[in-house]
């Protein structure tokens, strides 16, 4: 049964939320998630690559939905030069291709077992708000509306979070801070199950990339996203269909995936009086990679820490959940700042400067290297070019 | 002008609502919504990934 009042609620059951809600409940906090789908994890918003370690540090592997393991990754410059690492890449989302479904549901099963309760097919559609402070959520379940009382709302929401605009945080995305994609899962025994694969080119993919990653059995996660002030009605898919006449032309779609990652540069301000944004919600994806499963993970665990402390010393203000932000920014943040520095530079180049790069490291022997260092290759071999990004790498 | 979505299009990723300035528009599950808020800015048109977004003369 529901009760009308929780220490923790958690909006949106994606892997920020069910990782917070599996935190606070361990720590003894009576925590609700509700989650405005029926199925948890369907429809998938993601190509599914992560580093094997960050997924270690939250859940045990377990094949059920683990689909592949990459070896490594290839990066293809505008004219096809190709750049190729094999090992576990730090920072990158490259090592398990993951089945969403399963691994969500995994999580939130998780949370489940911590102690939280779950209702799915349950939207917040609002926010109850007491003297400038949120103590609560207003939520609809099978067509009725009713009030729930939390000591710290959780707005894990996602992409399109509504939780942080409510309390009068300003999330909404500017065309040029998501990327908005296109992706195909397909059968085609032709595309490479060893390596994850990233092309990059206006041609291909403006402001963005195309990638194809594994996912076994014959089956690949084919997709781009395009940053969106270069995106008009409907391109990512029409630039998906090139992708794949050109790279893929006998390939099988089994599954359309669409949406959109945030890209925007790393802000402050996810906490308030009462609320914290966790995940893509707090627009904790990685700017330059697109990637925010594990983010979202990582931040939900903090979140999950913190809040509980704050609601156990009795003061859940936003100064006292500042903690998590600014751990989050220490742990995570500002990594994130200095890829948000990469990848507005790199979107500055032309394919031309693009295949220079690549060209310069073409003949380097990559081996488990941390993205930061491929990045100090570049700068070392390219010091004109990337002179701008001298400071911070 | 009005915005129109076309719900045989859609495919329900919620990109349109994470770039909406004024928060007008609401991702129920499959079904999307287009709130009162409105301006007929046509931000989220360019953002669609898969075009089911426009801006006509009358309410489709
Ligand atoms: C095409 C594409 C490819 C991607 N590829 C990768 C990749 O390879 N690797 C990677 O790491 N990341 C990738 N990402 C990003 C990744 O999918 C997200 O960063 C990640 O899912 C964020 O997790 P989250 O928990 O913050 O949000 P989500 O997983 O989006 O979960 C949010 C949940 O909140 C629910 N919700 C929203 N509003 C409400 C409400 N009002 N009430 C109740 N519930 C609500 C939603 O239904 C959803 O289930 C990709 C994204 C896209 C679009
Ligand atoms: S961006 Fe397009 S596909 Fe995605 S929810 Fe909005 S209208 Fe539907
Ligand atoms: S046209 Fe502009 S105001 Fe209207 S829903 Fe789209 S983004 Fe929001």
């Amino acid at each position: 049964m529901i009760d009308t009042e929780y220490d923790v609620v958690v909006v949106g059951a994606g892997p920020g939320g069910s990782i917070t809600a599996k935190n606070c409940a361990e720590r003894g906090m009576k925590t609700l998630m509700v989650e405005k789908r029926q199925m948890i994890g369907d429809p998938v918003r993601c190509a599914e690559g992560i580093a094997k370690h960050t997924v270690k540090k939250h859940i045990e592997p377990n094949p059920k939905w683990i689909c592949a393991e990459a070896k490594g990754f290839r990066i293809f410059s505008p004219s096809g030069i190709k750049v190729e690492m094999v090992g576990e890449f730090g920072s990158g989302e490259v090592g398990y291709v993951l089945d969403r479904k399963l691994f969500d549901r995994a999580l939130a099963h998780e949370a489940a077992r911590s102690g939280a309760t779950i209702l799915v097919k349950t939207r917040a559609t609002g926010l109850l708000i007491e003297d400038g402070k949120v103590c609560g959520v207003e939520l609809e379940h099978l067509g009725k509306k009713f009030c729930v009382r939390a000591k710290v709302v959780v707005g894990a929401d996602g992409v399109e979070s509504k939780v942080g605009r409510w309390a009068g945080m300003n999330t909404s995305l500017k065309p040029r801070d998501i990327e908005t994609c296109a992706q195909a899962l397909v059968y085609d025994p032709s595309a490479d199950q060893e390596f994850c694969e990233f092309y990059l080119g206006r041609e291909i993919a403006p402001g963005g990339y195309a990638w194809i990653f594994p996912k076994g059995e014959g089956c690949a996660n084919v997709g781009l996203g395009i940053l969106g002030s270069f995106s008009d009605a409907g391109a990512p898919f029409n630039y998906l269909n090139n992708f794949l006449k050109k790279y893929l032309p006998n390939a099988k779609i089994l599954e359309i995936i669409v949406g959109g990652v945030p890209v925007s540069k790393p802000t402050d301000g996810i906490v308030g009086d009462g609320i914290v944004l966790v995940g893509d919600a707090a627009r904790q994806s990685d700017p330059l990679t697109g990637g925010g499963i594990g983010n979202a993970m990582e931040a939900g665990a903090i979140a999950g820490e913190v809040v509980s402390e704050a609601i156990s010393e009795g003061d859940t203000s936003a100064e006292r959940l500042r903690e998590y932000e600014e751990r989050w920014f220490k742990e995570r943040g500002k990594k994130l700042m200095r890829n948000w520095l990469v990848k507005e530079h790199i979107m500055s180049l032309s394919d031309e400067e693009l295949d220079k790069l690549a060209k310069s490291i073409a003949d380097v022997k990559f081996k488990g290297l941390q993205l930061y260092e491929l990045l100090k290759h570049l700068l070392r071999r390219n010091p004109k070019l990337l002179w701008k990004l001298k400071g911070y790498i | 002008m009005v915005l129109n979505v076309n719900r045989y299009v859609c495919g329900y990723c919620g990109a349109c609502v994470a770039v909406c300035p004024h928060c007008a528009l609401e991702l129920v599950e499959t079904w999307l919504e287009i709130g009162s808020g409105c301006t007929e800015c046509g931000i989220c048109v360019k953002i669609c990934p898969v075009g089911a977004l426009s801006l006509d003369e009358v309410k489709a």
